[in-house]
């Protein structure tokens, strides 16, 4: 039982908590592909640079003698940090994307544009903060809650910290929300309707700037809310989310590309999958040690941590061998 | 006054010029169509009305204003739809999806709209809440004009709505546009099926190499045995 326990720790929660990072991020990645038809390599960046944003709107709280009682300042920041790097995003893509858009620019060119972005972002960053690490718990603390399991026998406890509890109940909020604006709202059919054909879209005399706009303030606003949360669980630095921008696009493809939906479900299957590949296997094997018929290794885990990355691409490769569109059939081009 | 004219219109994608002189007038109460040759310009001049191609000589009018290179989020208000011959849906939306798309610019109550498309084309209120791309070539046809009628046009700009219909869609299809003509709303339309359409229309006009070759009612366009020879296939 403590095992599983173990095994409860180390997979469940943290691919429920790695999976919501990656879901987060691909939704901004699969919106914008939907829209503007790029791969939007810069948006790790981004959300790197809404994790710093988060964290200068802490320490400018704190300064100002502001404290909260029960949550993390940083993620009582975080509205706030979402408003300001959606307002970041829509200036990005006004000095960057948009000259490109208007003169035609083919995909690929605002691709490597947005590399050149992931260079200016990050070199902003290095700037003004350094290339060291930053955390969120210097002046506070960081809860960790353990729930004992009643059962005879078990030692072990479910544990979790504070800020990832907060961050899986930010990210169902931030779906419900998506779903909503997407499904009930006229600007978020009207997006969809662009994914779907921009140029009915712009037949229907839909103003297709103004999605465009709103399209960077939500893939925005999300890329602050997964960056913070990154930074909340782990440590804040300027390659924060480059890391893991990998990841996030293999999550959106697998989904299938331009679907909100595909982006979460691809999201949650590459976190599982990662944290489930690196999981030593061994250690559930253990209770029944004396019963096998050879020697048991101590370590059973299908790649070794270092290789967590590859687990995605491997997912990737079978998804689209069976579904060349992804899960949610996404578009192709 | 017609609800659209066209003068010398010449226009084309940025080379040399698809549109060399342009000539078309109909009034609200028409069915205007466009026949001709592959490559004459025909879908071209719709695009050059909606401000999808660039128009560098003549003017175009409607409504008594002139709106050459507006673009369609400005068209639509005006009271000008368009119905794009190809990809013409939103396949992955709900058909009622699709006509609310086609209401983005009103700020006043479509429903009053939508419930008028839905009883011009009942098979469309059926099917609402099915996704557009899984309709028959017929029905997504329908579920095209009915969105471009929910902005309430007062000219509706329909390229090729017969095309890749079967025989038995394409008079139905027909019998619809007469339909909403009859409710108000001029009709100028490219049609492969020239003699089909000719049939029908109160104006009719040749195009060839961009330019007018015939203008005249529908009626006789299908008598001049010039018109019959060359361009109705004799």
């Amino acid at each position: 039982m403590n095992e599983l326990i173990f095994f409860f720790n180390n997979v469940m929660i943290a691919g429920v908590v790695l999976g919501s990072i990656y879901a987060v991020g691909a939704i901004g990645v699969t919106l914008i592909f939907g829209i503007l038809r790029f791969a939007h390599f810069a948006h790790g960046d981004m959300m790197t640079m809404g994790a710093f944003v988060a964290f200068l709107l802490m320490t400018a709280f704190q300064a100002m003698g502001f404290t909260t009682p029960f949550l993390p300042t940083g993620f009582v920041v975080l509205p706030i940090a979402m408003v300001f790097t959606a307002i970041i995003a829509l200036g990005i893509d006004k000095g960057f994307y948009a000259p490109l858009r208007a003169r035609g620019a083919r995909p690929v060119t605002l691709l490597i544009a947005s590399i050149g972005v992931t260079l200016i972002i990050q070199g902003l960053i290095r700037l003004f903060f350094g290339s060291g690490t930053w955390s969120f718990f210097e002046t506070e603390q960081k809860q960790l809650i353990r729930i004992p399991v009643p059962l005879e026998g078990v030692t072990r406890t479910i544990n979790f910290t504070q800020p990832q509890l907060l961050m899986i109940v930010a990210t169902i909020i931030a779906v419900v929300a998506l779903h909503l604006f997407l499904t009930r709202s006229r600007l978020g059919k009207a997006m969809r309707a662009m994914a779907d054909n921009a140029d009915l879209a712009q037949v229907s005399g839909i103003n297709t700037k103004l999605v465009v706009r709103v399209t960077w303030i939500i893939a925005g606003g999300l890329a602050a809310m997964a960056g913070t949360m990154l930074a909340l669980d782990v440590n804040l630095k300027p390659d924060l989310a480059f890391n893991i921008v990998l990841p996030i696009f293999a999550a959106a493809i697998v989904g299938g590309l331009g679907k909100p939906f595909g982006a979460i479900a691809g999201g949650y299957l590459i976190g599982f999958a990662e944290t489930a590949a690196i999981f030593n296997w061994s250690v559930l094997a253990r209770p029944f040690a004396g019963s096998l018929p050879f020697e048991l290794p101590a370590t059973v885990a299908i790649v070794p941590t270092e290789y967590k990355l590859t687990v995605a691409f491997v997912i990737l490769v079978v998804v689209l061998l069976w579904r060349p569109t992804g899960i949610f059939k996404g578009a192709s081009t | 006054m017609p609800v659209i004219e066209l003068k010398d219109v010449v226009g084309g994608y940025g080379g040399a010029p698809i549109l060399n002189g342009v000539n078309i007038a109909i009034e609200q109460s028409d069915i205007g169509v466009i026949v001709g040759p592959n490559g004459a310009g025909k879908s071209t001049t719709l695009k050059a009305i909606f401000g999808l191609l660039r128009v560098t000589g003549g003017s175009i009018v409607f409504n008594g204003e002139e709106i050459q290179n507006a673009l369609p989020d400005r068209l639509v208000p005006k009271g000008l739809s368009f119905v794009p011959q190809e990809k013409n849906v939103f396949t992955s939306m709900s058909v009622e999806e699709n006509l609310e798309m086609g209401a983005f610019t009103r700020t006043d109550d479509y429903r009053p709209t939508m419930e008028w498309v839905y009883e011009m084309f009942p098979v469309l209120r059926e099917k609402r809440r099915q996704p557009a791309g899984e309709l028959s070539g017929g029905q997504r046809q329908m579920v095209a004009m009915g969105r471009a009628l929910m902005s309430q046009p007062k000219l509706l700009l329909l390229d090729e709505p017969s095309a890749g219909l079967s025989p038995r869609y394409v008079l139905e299809i027909f019998e619809q546009i007469v339909k909403v003509n009859k409710a108000g709303v001029g009709i100028l339309m490219v049609e492969q099926n020239a003699r089909q359409a000719l049939a029908f229309a109160s104006r009719g006009f040749v195009l060839a190499t961009g330019k007018n070759r015939f203008t005249g009612t529908g009626a006789e366009l299908i008598a001049d045995p010039e018109v019959a020879k060359s361009f109705l296939g004799g």
